[in-house]
């Protein structure tokens, strides 16, 4: 199982032409785009058109990433991962084992804290919300994402729309999750187990909140548990107190469907905007500030004051014209 | 249809070259007889494993059908649990390639079939590894220069029994360690289907001496014979399934 030899099987130069030993179609390799645990990932030209092409030694996790993407491809409108276009074996030059492939769309855009890191932190809110509509859909129909990260991510087109690229630890919920990284999995954290639950990837969501805010990511601190220094980290960083509730309720794995999450999230991302414009505290909101429910309450103290004024006002205009109309008589 | 047995693994963690006793490899193979694999987990701090110990790692491996990897003891919890996972798909490939040909008749395996029909028969491997039942034992290296990788190997084998409880399939753990206090090797943990249990013996650890990994691999095997005797499971030939009258 030595990685250098692996790799050697499905490293393929540019140029290359592969065809199917099954289905009989060609693909010209152009470059490669990843390279990952389970093989590698090459654009590829077919009849002009660009596609994406995994090629790796290990049949096994080929053909169940393929499940995964033709489950995904039964369920409609669905824009989670790519949808896969073809799948069959290579007859390598001078190789006795057929090397398996298969052919999904290309994806074309940045990992998401490039994306970031470009068009600013402001998107990050909103493409969690995509994220999490997406992810209600695959929850509804049985799966859980499993391996959810910042590179997993890509962000592509106009307007732009979040998209999953990796879609091999996509699990059948109830089972044991196949594929994780420790800095978005909560067992790592001590946070829950590793059952495919819709909670497990609100865990992440949580965490891809925390990375797009600090892009190096910590590890566990022996000391104390890691649901505490989590919530340390999001209390003291001043990008991520905004979304607090949302972020520790998810860490706590307190919401039971992403919908339910992405409904705080909106909440925390319009009370962000309403603040920043007039500074008044939203409703459900926990304040973080002291000074700002001083300042909320004198604010509320003045609209009382101004409403009483008008109607003030307003009366001794009637008044005024009732006695012109008297007077009129 | 596959009625279920267990699957048995030896996860053997060591950080280099057996010094002491038969030949590991050699012992390795026995178990693949017996219907044991044997995967193996090379740890680096700061040093490295030289030449011969890796062929021995890798040898242990490949002679019981098992899988192999050497990493440094920071990225020990991902890597045990791979592996692990790893190791249990291929055993289970190999059962259903078995039960293949026989169904087919001819020397079929998986990767022989057309990509749909191999989807189909993935299925079932993905199944079977859910819910089939597992016999871990664990076999630590606790020769003097483990002395500071032993937090990491514990930490890494709450994370292994934090992934393996979320399957739906039991699981059974025993730990081992070698050399032992007064021999060369040392039960620490019996059967048990909670590993978390070990978090109480690891920090009485001591480290030292020879690595007697031969020896060790035998002892593990022989506690899965007894176990089995005394279930009085499975034929030889068949030791991982049995089949019912379906």
């Amino acid at each position: 199982m030595n990685n250098t030899m692996k790799n050697q099987a499905c490293k393929v130069s540019p140029g290359t032409v592969i065809t199917g030993k099954w289905h009989n179609h060609s693909y010209r390799i152009v470059r490669e785009l990843g390279n990952g645990a389970n093989g590698i990932v090459y654009l590829a030209d077919y009849q002009h058109q660009q596609v994406a092409i995994k090629i790796s030694d290990n049949s096994m996790s080929i053909t169940s990433e393929v499940n995964v993407l033709k489950h995904f491809s039964q369920v409609q409108g669905s824009t989670l991962g790519p949808s896969l276009l073809d799948v069959d074996d290579w007859i390598r030059p001078g190789q006795i084992k057929p090397v398996p492939f298969y052919v999904m769309e290309y994806i074309k855009g940045e990992t998401l804290l490039s994306f970031l890191d470009k068009r600013g932190r402001e998107w990050t809110a909103v493409l969690c919300l995509q994220l999490l509509s997406d992810l209600d859909r695959l929850h509804q129909e049985g799966w859980v994402f499993g391996d959810l990260k910042p590179d997993n991510l890509m962000v592509t087109g106009h307007p732009p729309r979040i998209r999953c690229i990796d879609v091999g630890g996509t699990t059948l919920k109830g089972r044991a999750i196949k594929e994780f990284t420790e800095f978005f999995d909560r067992g790592y954290w001590g946070a829950g187990s590793r059952v495919a639950e819709p909670s497990y990837d609100l865990f992440a969501v949580a965490m891809i909140l925390i990375n797009s805010a600090i892009p190096k990511r910590f590890s566990k601190s022996g000391n104390t548990r890691g649901i505490d220094q989590l919530s340390q980290v999001v209390k003291t960083n001043p990008d991520l107190q905004k979304y607090e509730k949302v972020i520790l309720n998810a860490l706590g794995g307190h919401y039971k469907t992403a919908m339910d999450m992405r409904r705080d999230l909106v909440d925390a991302t319009s009370s962000l905007n309403i603040k920043s414009r007039s500074d008044v505290n939203q409703r459900g909101t926990k304040p973080v500030h002291h000074q700002k429910i001083t300042r909320a309450k004198r604010k509320k103290r003045s609209h009382i004051g101004g409403a009483l004024e008008t109607f003030l006002l307003l009366f001794i205009v009637l008044f005024g014209y009732i006695l012109y109309l008297y007077g009129q008589l | 249809m596959l009625k279920k047995g267990s699957l048995k693994q030896i996860l053997l963690i060591t950080d280099g070259c057996s010094n002491q006793g038969e030949d590991p490899v050699a012992v390795a193979a026995l178990a693949r007889e017996q219907g044991v694999t044997v995967n193996v987990i090379g740890v680096l701090e700061h040093d490295t494993i030289d030449e011969q110990g890796m062929q021995e790692i890798e040898g242990i491996a490949a002679a019981s059908g098992g899988v192999s990897q050497v990493v440094y003891a920071k990225q020990l919890s991902q890597t045990v649990q791979m592996v692990t996972r790893k190791a249990m798909t291929q055993t289970l490939q190999g059962v259903v390639n078995q039960e293949l040909q026989q169904i087919l008749g001819k020397q079929t395996s998986m990767e022989e079939l057309p990509p749909e029909q191999r989807g189909e028969v993935m299925e079932v491997v993905d199944e079977l590894g859910e819910t089939v039942e597992l016999e871990v034992i664990v076999l630590v290296d606790t020769s003097a220069s483990m002395k500071y990788k032993l937090p990491t190997v514990k930490e890494a084998l709450l994370d292994l029994s934090l992934s393996l409880n979320a399957r739906m399939g039991e699981n059974k753990f025993s730990v081992f360690v070698f050399p032992g206090k007064k021999k060369d090797v040392e039960k620490v943990l019996d059967w048990t289907p909670k590993l978390e249990s070990l978090s109480k013996i690891f920090p009485k650890l001591t480290t030292g001496g020879i690595t007697p990994t031969g020896p060790a691999i035998r002892a593990a095997i022989e506690s899965f014979e007894q176990k089995r005797s005394l279930r009085s499971l499975l034929t030889r030939d068949e030791q991982y399934y049995e089949e019912s009258g379906m």
